[in-house]
């Protein structure tokens, strides 16, 4: 199961959870789960940057999961 | 129709040479448009970032602010006529080992310019390289390296003079 | 632990392959260009800023002799598409919106038309010509007018998207909230020993490039158009274009132009699909170049800000909390950087407990574009002001405070991931033990420092080598070379192949000549791009030896390689090594030419962070203010060609320096820009500012083979607090508002004088 640490901002969407537990294999399916599961906030998370273990990726893509992966869902950043 | 353009015969990088232009056009269109010499860059159009630095008979000057017509019977030189035959001058030869340029769009401005300096002046401080140059904009590399390398073309440019 | 390797060319200084080109002046940048028959196209621009376009009367214009073309916003087709770009995901219908003006205006000089004729005079004459008739709206000039209640509205249909306030729904100019916390942030205040609570703002700044904005644009009769121009990244000019103009991107090539400065604002198009439309229209080439003074109105700034910062600390200099306001402006649509400036504001520190809040709000100026290092030097002048201050109450070496609150490897940073590897402790202690820090000042004079952070990014790259029979090599990659990447590209296929670095031809593909590469900025050519490189070459090198496996008729895998040599399996009769140049030779004989390719898509380069010091001698009879010695220490990871290394290191100081003391967008009341141009907006020249010492630190980052972190964008991101804060030591005074110019200071110092004297 991932780890998983909703952006801390949208809690308020999330009842207040911060960190939930998922069984994904790959990125587009925790994505999916977290969608189903906290539908008021699905079309944002979907915009998200994904840090998997440490590693950020802008586009995560279908990027797999450990068993025990860490994942942070963040903003997008621009750069210059 | 009347003819409008005005023709003017001039002496650029030591060759006659003679161009039509529009009595208001600049020096720096008739160089950049007229005559192919493109290495003289359009930075602001108002005397303000040196990327169109050039010599008129020998004395620094912003293309944009001359007006084309004024180089009848006078000699320019441009970036173009720095190097001579397969070698590079030394301000271009030093301006490449110190990295001192790296977009490279103010460099031919810098270098024409660091030449009236050394040509007025071999020996120049550190501070008056800065106080020259300081009509010169870089927005890449902070100066520091475009002074090193104008100092360093001048220790070399006077070893060799002797 | 692997052992480091040992580099050849990684690490060397070779003279850049593009530099004869650009000290001699044959370099072609945007507007070197002519082609056969192109018309000039001149843009005609608002005069208000803030009108609904009530009509446009082009007749006038159309008739003028040698006029060919005119376009308004209604030749235009309406896009929905996106380009994927980070934070500031590029909305087209706002691109083609900002480009050129449909239905409202919504900055002074925001483009309603453009005329393509023969020469530039008769386009503008022409321009002239055309009547608009606008109804006048009030300006929305700032933060605290746009988030007014009365304020007039921008977009109607504009909401918060995000973290919404509580109660906030309906029209508004606060385009997106964002917010980041953690911990319970009352709790942790209420056990600080100190807490220190300022305000500060920020003018609108211009990256200042040097080269403006150009191009030129043919569109024949099959709806193929050829696009050449200045640019960071040509496949968003791509995409762009296509999608603007209405034309398939199949038939859009984009050829990028040397490109004479970029810092972020070369990404979005303001011309390239007018100038294909003007072309369309025309069925002639067409060039256009903008004025310093449009590329001042009419481009990309970076926001003007309003951050509040509170920390609180324990008395041994532990932080405990803080909390982070951030107002960004984003111009005339929504898109700052303020959620990134929310990510690193407190990105150097362990803080238990936070709580940042950050809003981007639309004003009537030009909409902001990226400027190196997007939002992270704004947030950086606030919260490194105020460790500043929480160093003074404590009477602590504000190293030692930054020291004993900094984050590193293992810690959780604030926007939730942990750090990898990063050096920002190293670049505290190298600062520490430089002996600028220990050095005298002189009368008149402070001492500041400041530190700062940039993610440094990764995306799309891709790297063709290509090799020749003599043994030499090309790499080809789809990024403009701004500061020194072709350079740092032929190391990196020396390094990989063994052969002299003069003998690596760098060189950048259009759009139809590379694979997909992302733009050139972000921080991420020398990583990623350098790793498509690496492997590409990586990807010749397993050709080669597979071509003298053949020739020694020997298995792959038994082949080895060393300092550019194939090596035969021991014990091979008539085998003995060969070089990349004798391989190369038998090319024709083996199996034919070898061209070596890679793409990928790289995970963000991951955290870097620099340390400036800044010394500042102050004239207090003039407010005139002048940096007398200035350091930059930066984790690079590695540094691949520390000459351009350093120059990034140096011109990033100098621009933040610029942005601290002088540089600012001066607006009068009806929202008119008042110093478009060099003279008055005054960016640093050469008699401004001292050498730049730098010292490169180098924790390796482990996703790249090399370790290479990128290097540009962190270096502006301390300079406005560091000068800030040596402003602060030479005069008493704290400054929370730049710049820093003369007249503001002049103030604060005879402010300062009379509270003294009256008390």
């Amino acid at each position: 199961m991932a780890t998983v640490h909703l952006p801390s901002g949208l809690t308020q969407y999330t009842g207040g959870v911060e960190t939930i537990d998922i069984d994904a294999a790959r990125v587009p399916e925790l994505i999916a789960a977290l969608g189903h599961r906290f539908p008021q906030i699905a079309e944002q998370l979907g915009e998200m940057a994904v840090a998997i273990d440490g590693e950020i990726y802008q586009d995560p893509g279908y990027q797999l999961l450990r068993a025990d992966s860490d994942v942070h869902l963040v903003p997008r950043i621009a750069g210059g | 129709m009347t003819v409008t353009k005005l023709h003017i015969e001039t002496t650029i990088n030591g060759e006659p040479r003679e161009f039509l232009c529009d009595s208001h056009e600049t020096l720096l269109s008739a160089l950049r448009n007229g005559l192919g010499l493109t290495g003289t860059k359009e930075g602001c159009a108002t005397g303000d970032c040196g990327a169109c630095s050039i010599l008129l008979d020998g004395r620094l000057v912003p293309a944009c602010l001359v007006l084309a017509p004024e180089a009848q019977g006078r000699a320019v030189t441009t970036i173009e006529g720095l190097s001579s035959g397969d070698a590079l001058h030394p301000l271009q030869q030093k301006f490449l080992e110190h990295a001192a340029l790296q977009c490279g769009v103010c460099t031919p401005g810098f270098i024409v310019a660091a030449k009236a300096l050394l040509d007025a002046k071999p020996n120049p401080s550190e501070d008056e390289t800065r106080y020259w140059l300081a009509g010169n904009l870089c927005r890449c590399t902070g100066y520091d390296k475009i002074i090193r390398a104008v100092l360093d073309a001048a220790s070399e440019m006077k070893e060799s003079a002797i | 632990m692997t052992t480091p390797r040992e580099f050849k060319y990684v690490g060397t200084r070779p003279i850049r392959h593009d530099g004869v080109d650009k000290v001699t002046g044959r370099a072609s940048y945007g507007a070197d260009v002519v082609w056969p028959g192109m018309l000039h196209g001149f843009v005609l621009r608002s005069p208000h800023a803030h009108a609904r376009i009530v009509s446009i009367d082009t007749r006038a214009a159309e008739a003028t002799p040698g006029v060919k073309a005119v376009l308004t916003g209604k030749d235009l087709p309406e896009t929905t598409a996106t380009i994927a770009l980070g934070e500031a995901a590029i909305d087209l219908r706002d691109v083609g919106d900002n480009m050129l003006a449909r239905t409202k205006v919504l900055y002074h000089g925001h483009a309603v038309a453009a005329v393509a004729a023969t020469t530039i005079d008769i386009a503008r004459e022409a321009a002239e010509k055309i009547q608009v008739v606008y109804e006048v709206l009030e300006p929305v000039t700032g933060i605290d007018r746009a988030i007014a209640a009365d304020a007039p509205i921008l977009h109607p249909a504009l909401r918060t998207k995000g973290a919404a306030s509580p109660g906030a729904a309906g029209p508004t100019n606060i385009a997106s909230r964002l917010e980041f916390k953690r911990g319970d942030v009352d709790a942790a205040f209420a056990e600080a020993d100190v807490v220190v609570e300022r305000e500060f703002r920020t003018p609108m700044v211009h990256q200042g490039y040097i080269e403006p904005h150009a191009c030129i644009a043919r569109c024949g009769e099959d709806g193929r158009a050829v696009v050449w121009c200045t640019t960071q990244g040509p496949f968003v000019v791509r995409d762009a274009c296509a999608a603007i103009a209405g034309l398939d991107p199949a038939h859009v090539k984009v050829i990028p132009s040397e490109i004479g400065g970029g810092f972020g604002g070369k990404i979005v198009v303001y011309l390239e699909p007018m100038a294909i439309a003007l072309s369309r229209k025309a069925q002639r080439p067409v060039k256009m170049v903008m004025g310093r003074d449009e590329v001042f109105r009419a481009t990309g700034p970076t926001s003007g800000s309003r951050v509040r910062v509170k920390l609180g600390a324990k008395r041994d200099g532990t932080l405990v909390a803080a909390t982070a306001s951030l107002w960004y402006e984003a111009g005339a649509y929504r898109g700052s950087p303020v959620g990134a400036g929310a990510m690193c504001a407190l990105a150097a520190y362990k803080i238990p407990s936070f709580f940042i809040e950050a809003h981007d709000v639309v004003v009537n100026k030009p909409k902001v574009a990226a400027y190196r290092a997007p939002g992270s030097p704004i947030a950086a002048f606030a919260v490194e002001s105020v460790v500043d201050e929480i160093a003074r109450e404590l009477k602590m070496d504000p190293i030692e405070l930054r020291l004993k609150n900094a984050n590193a490897e293992g810690d959780k940073a604030p926007y939730g991931p942990k750090y990898g590897p990063i050096g920002l402790k190293q670049i505290l202690e190298a600062a520490r033990n430089h002996p600028h820090w220990t050095s005298p000042l002189a009368a008149n004079q402070g001492r500041g420092i400041a530190v700062g952070f940039w993610f440094n990014a990764g995306m799309n790259s891709s790297a063709t080598v290509i090799l020749d029979t003599d043994g030499s090599a090309a790499v080809v990659t789809g990024n403009p070379d701004i500061g020194g990447t072709r350079a740092a590209q032929a190391i990196m296929v020396a390094e990989e192949l063994g052969i002299p670095v003069e003998r690596v031809r760098p060189g950048v593909g259009d759009t139809d000549g590379s694979g997909y590469t992302d733009l050139t900025g972000g921080s991420r050519v020398c990583y990623a791009t350098g790793m498509a490189v690496i492997r590409a070459a990586e990807d010749v090198r397993d050709q080669l030896k597979a071509r003298a496996a053949q020739i020694w008729n020997v298995a792959v895998d038994a082949v080895g390689w060393e300092n550019g040599r194939a090596i035969p399996p021991a014990g091979t009769e008539k085998a003995e090594a060969m070089t990349v140049a004798g391989l190369a030779a038998k090319m024709a004989h083996t199996g034919g030419p070898i061209v070596g390719r890679a793409s990928l898509y790289a995970p963000m380069a991951g955290p870097a962070f620099g340390a400036h010091i800044c010394d500042l001698e102050v004239d207090s009879e003039t407010g005139q203010s002048k940096v007398v010695r200035y350091t930059v220490f930066q984790d690079v990871g590695r540094a691949v060609h520390p000459g351009y290394v350093e120059g990034q290191m140096q011109g990033g100081a100098a621009q933040g320096i610029g942005w601290a003391l002088n540089e600012e967008y001066i607006y009068d009341a009806d929202g008119v820009m008042e110093n478009a141009g060099f003279l008055d907006y005054r960016m640093p020249v050469a008699s401004d500012l001292p050498m730049i010492d730098t010292v490169i630190i180098e924790v390796p980052n482990p996703l790249h083979p090399y370790g290479v972190r990128g290097v540009g964008e962190v270096p502006i991101v301390p300079p406005l607090a560091a000068v800030a804060n040596a402003m602060r030591d030479a005069t008493g005074i704290r400054f929370t508002e730049l710049p820093l110019s003369p007249p503001r200071v002049l103030e604060a110092i005879e402010a300062a004088s009379a509270v003294s004297v009256g008390a």
